[in-house]
């Protein structure tokens, strides 16, 4: 969707090529688009699908946890939780507001999740099946999350990098609580570090999975290195968690499940196993373990959402009430 | 967090079964000034008020909200910025560090 | 303190009461106040640094048996909101209806531990050395006979109209309740009543505005309100019946007997009701069994299916930490 401030009806096309330059300027000053710049349509494409995934997760990324919500063992843990899940719905929303700046709307966004046209992060097609999951969700995958999240602060289109920033601020508090309720587990009874572990085990390898496919079988990330839209490969951010999370599991008493995970003094990092790349390319293809349930669970939503979004706007044109009768009405007659 | 107004979606009336956008304003404590923060979506003012409330002062962030709907901003264009804005740029006489004060004078 | 429904929020004071810390925009203070993200307490112990001493002249007991039942009212209805997480209409309202479980959450927990500060008699026992802390002990390790909320708070979630009644109903009895209760003389549970009475003013404005919306918005969602509230109405009764203890502790000085705010609960319902152009289900008040109703611990069979998913984990580690 385009309109005179952006494309096609605006600029002559000849002049495109010197608006062309101007763009690719303000990116390598490290300046930001702003939505009225002009900007390439590829450019913009580009923005909305990675919006928009970014937004999807985070909406999708509400079940896993919320799953837990009403069996969380304290009190407390429950507020913490319900929060939790709670900005996540924040989350989505900023980043759907960040995509509206594009000329996509949040309602059209969401059809196109429901109807399986566009894709979310597929580690949330896996199933929680302890409350522990939260603790090493919020550790693994928000950290996961995090490095992938904390360069997007600096993208090139301006309300993204906003969008991100606070998303970031209220992120650190996700993985600081999963940490933390890990912690607390393993200073507490047997069967509560054996369940630590378990639930590691089972989230390790999606977690390193979320970083994407490797560099040389990513097709997007050129073009999207050279807009500024990604700042470093899915390779290097998946290095850098395996580095930062190794000493992280030490402090906590838990082993990561890759026999050949040590460290390299020569590259001065880790190394690691490679993940199942068959079972990745499966679950982003629909068959991972929970992907029917979560887009049914969404449109559900969705769906029993649409009369009361759709009175509210009856109800702001005219707040007089509907002209029709209702049913009951209708029969009285 | 969208700043485009009148933007590509939001120049005319929302689309039926979408409530319109808002931008929301949100003054951080006393003697601030309302800081533009993001948008929502509302099906009129008075919710939209209570979602900028639930969605953007969660964490004790703020004292007070503005809520506009972002159709009724009017923006300057970014075909204007240079005669919108260069004329501003040289002059610098405009801002108190253009004038040069030695260190030792005291309260200025 | 005006009773009105606040149907009309005044532009410039929307915001939160907050304390501010030395930030000069709106976000630079979210870090820094990371442990008090969501609560005006302590997070860890809800009653942390309060005086909890027993006024003279009260039954620990009595004082302890009502709380448990408010504390009681606030949780269940709590988990009942909560789960709307990821299934509301949308996004905003998803995000609403958190921040309404949260503050009762949270009014839940004060109470729970003022119960158990008063009479720890009333606190299950488990295995010696088990760390968990009483407010848990309430929650979780009690049967649903022992649980003392009102009915009303555990009714299963219907759909949109059914929870906006349903908040509308809760907050408009207990706010009329609260307000009084902030001159109690346990001075605990003033202050309880008094950080109440501001969260709930906001779920009652907040339910208000959604049931004059869904009245006056289509014909679909007049029907659906209609529907709600008939279905809730029988419940409307048992809020305002004097249970024993509630008779007991209002002539203590400490409690509200709730038959006292029935005549302002209904006039502003009546408001809201006028003011959405539609009026008061005729059912009659749901009966109990021999007389008893949820105050006496008998409940509807939803109760013990809530407690079941609710309690199941914490009951997996009676000596867990979390």
């Amino acid at each position: 969707m385009t309109t005179d401030i952006t494309g096609p009806g605006g600029p002559a096309a000849d002049a495109e090529a010197e608006l062309e330059a101007q763009f690719q300027d303000t990116i390598s000053s490290k300046d930001r688009i702003e939505p009225r710049d002009w900007m390439p349509e590829k450019y913009r494409k580009t923005l909305i699908r990675q919006v928009a995934q970014h937004a999807h997760s985070e909406i999708i990324g509400m079940q896993p946890e919320g799953n837990w919500i009403s069996r969380a063992p304290s009190l407390r843990r429950k507020a913490i939780l319900l929060a939790k899940v709670q900005d996540e719905a924040g989350h989505g929303l900023y980043l759907y507001s960040a995509a509206e700046t594009l000329g996509a709307t949040r309602n059209e966004l969401t059809e196109k999740l429901v109807a399986g046209k566009q894709k979310y992060s597929s580690i949330f097609n896996y199933p929680t099946l302890s409350y522990t999951d939260v603790g090493t969700i919020g550790w693994l995958v928000d950290g996961a999350a995090i490095c992938n999240q904390v360069p997007l602060c600096r993208t090139s289109f301006g309300p993204y990098g906003r969008a991100m920033i606070r998303i970031c601020k209220e992120e650190s508090f996700h993985q600081r609580q999963g940490y933390e309720l890990l912690m607390t587990m393993m200073r507490g009874t047997e069967e509560q570090r054996a369940s630590v572990q378990e639930s590691v085990n089972r989230f390790w390898w999606p977690a390193l999975m979320m970083f994407g496919p490797p560099d040389d079988d990513s097709p997007n990330t050129e073009q999207s290195m050279e807009w500024g839209i990604k700042t470093h490969t899915n390779d290097e951010l998946r290095q850098k968690f395996v580095d930062m999370s190794v000493p992280q599991a030490e402090a906590l008493g838990v082993t990561f499940p890759d026999e050949g995970l040590k460290w390299n003094e020569e590259r001065g990092h880790y190394d690691f196993s490679t993940p199942d790349w068959d079972e990745f390319w499966a679950v982003v293809k629909g068959n991972g373990p929970c992907n029917e349930q979560r887009l049914a669970h969404r449109k559900r939503a969705w769906d029993d959402g649409a009369w009361v979004r759709e009175a509210a706007l009856a109800f702001a044109e005219n707040p007089e009430g509907p002209t029709e009768s209702t049913p009951a009405e209708e029969a009285a007659k | 967090m969208t700043e485009t107004t009148p933007g590509p979606t939001s120049a005319g009336a929302a689309p039926r079964g979408e409530w319109p956008l808002y931008e929301v304003f949100v003054r951080g404590k006393r003697g601030l000034n309302h800081v533009h923060v993001g948008s929502l979506h509302a099906p009129d003012d008075q919710l939209a008020i209570r979602h900028a409330r639930d969605v953007y002062t969660r964490r004790n962030e703020g004292v007070s909200i503005w809520v506009v709907r972002s159709a009724d901003i009017t923006a300057s264009s970014p075909d204007e910025k240079d005669p919108m804005f260069a004329p501003s740029g040289d002059k610098v006489y405009r801002h108190p560090t253009f004038y040069d004060i030695p260190d030792d004078v005291p309260h200025m | 303190m005006t009773n009105e429904p606040n149907i009309h929020v005044g532009h410039d004071e929307a915001g939160t009461n907050v304390e501010h810390g030395d930030h000069d925009n709106a976000y630079s203070g979210l870090l820094v106040n990371d442990a008090h993200w969501a609560f005006g307490t302590d997070f860890e112990d809800p009653l942390a640094g309060v005086d909890t001493t027993v006024p003279e002249g009260v039954d620990p007991k009595e004082l302890a048996a009502y709380c448990l039942m408010l504390g009681d009212d606030a949780l269940i209805f709590s988990q009942r909101i909560s789960e709307w997480c990821s299934n509301a209409p949308d996004l905003e309202e998803d995000i609403a209806l958190a921040n309404i479980s949260l503050d009762l959450l949270g009014q839940a927990r004060l109470l729970l531990a003022r119960a158990a500060a008063a009479d720890p008699a009333l606190v299950p026992e488990l295995p010696e050395g088990s760390p968990v802390p009483d407010e848990d002990r309430l929650a979780y390790f009690r049967e649903d006979l022992e649980f003392r909320n009102v009915r009303l708070a555990e009714v299963p979630d219907g759909d949109f109209a059914e929870a906006a009644a349903k908040i509308l109903i809760y907050s408009t009895w207990r706010l009329a309740i609260f307000e009084r209760l902030t001159s109690s003389r346990d001075s605990v549970l003033a202050a309880i009543a008094d950080k109440g009475v501001k969260e709930m003013s906001y779920h009652r404005d907040f339910a208000g505005r959604w049931v004059l919306t869904l009245a006056r918005g289509t014909a679909e969602s007049k029907t659906r309100l209609l529907t709600a509230l008939n279905g809730l109405w029988p419940l409307w009764a048992e809020l305002f019946e004097t249970h024993p203890i509630e008779a007991s502790v209002a002539a203590a000085g400490i409690g509200i007997d709730p038959a006292e705010v029935a005549d302002e609960a209904g006039v502003i319902i009546d408001q809201v009701f006028a003011a959405a152009g539609i009026d008061r289900p005729e059912r009659g008040a749901l009966a109990g069994v021999r007389g008893q109703k949820g105050r006496d611990g008998l409940h509807t069979e939803a109760l013990s299916k809530m407690l079941a998913d609710m309690q199941v984990v914490a009951r997996q580690h009676p000596e867990g930490q979390w």
